[in-house]
């Protein structure tokens, strides 16, 4: 009788954890990042077609400072729906809330600035805390409606211009006199960029600690299986309300650097549109992920701005008018890839690396 | 006297218009859970596509049997792009409910862009009747007859709607895939057929409030469907999600509402008011004036 000798048993490729060559350098990615964003300011390279100018000047870097306000804001917003599940259609009210409370307590009120900040961050958190704790009350697609609405009366109440406040459709320019002067004129838009960078950093730290925290995996908790977590003695309404509150003041904040680096606040940031928008940056990038979301904004506020230059370029109009119409219209583009990612990477940005490599692997010719 | 009648009156031209635009949202939310940020655009196309046949079709015209041609044409183009939209898009996301929203929500983003690009993002002056624009004595109240018209479409589609679903097979198959959508396929229903047929009835009734808010407005834009669609949501939850009776009720009290309050209060006033009638509906009865409990 002969045993046969059987091959080792193989594990497959794919099983094996590969050490990639990045390995040790992959915790430290984040902080090379930050650093070559925070020494930008200082290259005068130009790269033409994708900035117009050098990365240094004033137009640039504002367009920058935009992009990183938005990846922060998509981050925040990424709190509410990748990692708890909640589809809130609202957002838009405490980045408005922001935008307009600073406005007015500097330029009606006379406030100064770090005071204004302060007032305006904390009001937008009790407003998100009082406005979440009525909204909590429903789950689902009535939550995504009551927000929807809430965030209604916000521009609203923006665009009547009551007691004269908010400047109506005109919008509201900021009063600059009473600002420090590193932040204000064209030449020291670096240091609104500096502080643009520094919300983002805030942001994604603060999103991070939460997700790691017990609290963060109560979160997914709730966005997999909220009866689950019910049936474990904790109470869904809390942690949502927390999740909801702190994402509120988050967007607050966001609101507070954006009027500085926009100099004013005009009543489109309180539509709909922008909360639509932040969906699609976060769905974009990759929910639940830790830089998806900011990607996904920066890379949209992006096209948003470019597009248009895009759309009126001569290659552009000379197409003919059935294909260089749409072409002219950022949003046409942008939810057509939206609704592409949607079908075709669900997972965002984010999941395109995994599945790109499992492609490859199976591509790979066999040794 | 007169001033709260025409009040009543235009509040119900209002209540109308919200009518034709929630009532497809619901009974699509009813059956498919699709929370359908998309039905802008239907009513979008409805209202450029009177307003282009009403230019271009042979036949059609701003006046008389022309202008019952045009908003035919209009009707028939926002029931196509409502059936296409259901079979080439929702359909394939069947059952999941988030893609569902985010897919509408891009369609809505891109659906306005695209008649922006089209046809300009100014407003464009509606071809209507004259006689939409003269007014009708009523009890004292001068009511512009464009509103008057709102309220009998919404009446008749309101009927045609619920007869639909009364006394024919489809829709009793809509009414049982509302109350449980699960014992309907069960039972070897395709209930897929009936979301298409929701699907163009929706878009049928959305296109509809489209080229008859024009006559009412006198002009038509791209974002026109945004911002009425925002009230329709509100008239969908206070009604309860899947009842068009629900609906109706909604509209009506929310029509009168912020006509009343925008004019005895601050312009604005009313519509937030509408909002807070919107909270302390789903604090005091989540399931709307009659419907099915809201969950996702």
């Amino acid at each position: 009788m002969t045993v046969i000798d059987a091959p080792p048993a193989q594990v497959p490729d794919e099983l094996t954890p590969q050490r990639g060559r990045w390995h040790r350098v992959r915790p430290f990615l984040p902080l090379v990042a930050l650093v070559v964003l925070a020494i930008l300011p200082y290259s005068t390279i130009s790269l033409p077609g994708i900035f117009e100018g050098p990365v240094n000047s004033p137009g640039t870097l504002q367009l920058l400072a935009i992009c990183l306000i938005f990846g922060g804001l998509a981050a925040g917003y990424d709190l509410l729906f990748g990692r708890t599940g909640m589809l809130s259609f609202g957002h838009a009210l405490y980045f408005a809330a922001g935008v307009y409370g600073t406005d007015i307590l500097i330029t009606r009120a006379g406030l100064p600035l770090w005071q204004a900040a302060l007032l305006t961050v904390t009001g937008g958190t009790i407003l998100a805390a009082l406005l979440g704790a009525v909204a909590l009350r429903t789950v689902g697609i009535a939550f995504a409606m009551v927000t929807l609405a809430f965030a209604q009366v916000g521009a609203i109440l923006v665009a009547r211009d009551f007691g004269g406040l908010t400047g109506g459709e005109e919008g509201l320019p900021l009063d600059v006199s009473g600002l420090p002067a590193g932040l204000v004129g064209v030449t020291n838009t670096v240091n609104l960029y500096w502080l643009a960078l520094a919300y983002l950093t805030l942001v994604v730290f603060v999103v991070h600690r939460v997700s790691g925290s017990p609290t963060g995996r109560v979160l997914a908790g709730l966005r997999d299986d909220e009866r689950r977590i019910g049936v474990l003695g904790l109470d869904p309404y809390r942690y949502k309300l927390v999740a909801f509150t702190l994402a509120g003041g988050l967007a607050s904040a966001g609101g507070v650097v954006y009027v500085l680096i926009v100099g004013g606040a005009s009543p489109h940031i309180t539509s709909s549109e922008l909360t639509l928008s932040l969906l699609v940056m976060v769905v974009l990038g990759g929910p639940g992920t830790r830089w998806g979301p900011v990607l996904g904004g920066v890379l949209y506020m992006y096209l948003d701005h470019r597009l248009t230059a895009f759309g009126t370029s001569d290659a552009v109009d000379n197409l003919p008018a059935v294909l260089s119409r749409p072409l002219s219209q950022p949003l046409f583009v942008l939810g057509t890839v939206f609704i592409l990612a949607v079908y075709f990477f669900p997972g965002g940005m984010a999941g395109l690396a995994p599945r790109l490599s499992h492609l490859t692997r199976t591509l790979r010719p066999r040794r | 006297m007169g001033t709260v009648i025409l009040l009543a009156l235009t509040g119900l031209g209002l209540a109308a218009l919200y009518f034709l635009v929630a009532s497809g949202l619901s009974l699509v939310f009813g059956l498919a859970d699709v929370l359908n940020f998309a039905h802008g655009l239907f009513l979008g196309v409805g209202a450029y596509g009177t307003w282009w046949a009403a230019g271009n079709l042979p036949g059609a015209g701003p006046d008389g049997f022309g202008f019952v041609l045009a908003v035919a044409f209009g009707v028939a183009a926002g029931t196509l792009v409502a059936i296409l939209v259901e079979l080439v898009l929702i359909r394939p996301l069947y059952s999941r409910t988030i893609e569902q929203v985010l897919v509408t929500v891009g369609l809505s983003l891109a659906g306005v862009a695209l008649l922006q690009a089209t046809w300009g993002a100014d407003a464009r002056p509606f071809p209507r009747p004259d006689w939409t624009r003269e007014v009708t004595g009523i009890l004292g109240a001068q009511v512009p007859n464009g509103g008057l018209l709102l309220i009998i479409a919404a009446v008749l589609v309101l009927g045609a709607i619920l007869a639909f679903l009364r006394w024919t097979r489809y829709g009793l198959v809509i009414r049982a895939g509302v109350e449980n959508r699960e014992m309907v396929t069960a039972l070897g229903i395709d209930v897929r057929k009936a979301f298409t047929l929701v699907f163009a009835i929706g878009g049928a009734a959305a296109a509809l409030a489209g080229a008859l808010g024009g006559v009412y407005f006198g002009t038509v834009s791209p974002g026109q469907g945004g911002s009425l669609l925002i009230f329709a949501f509100i008239v969908v939850v206070i009604g309860g999600m899947g009842s068009v009776v629900g609906s109706a009720y909604a509209a009506v009290v929310v029509g009168l509402v912020q006509q009343f309050v925008n004019y005895y209060g601050t312009s604005g006033l009313g519509d937030i008011c509408v909002v807070g009638l919107l909270a302390v509906v789903l604090l005091l009865r989540p399931q709307g004036i009659a419907g099915k409990v809201a969950t996702a």
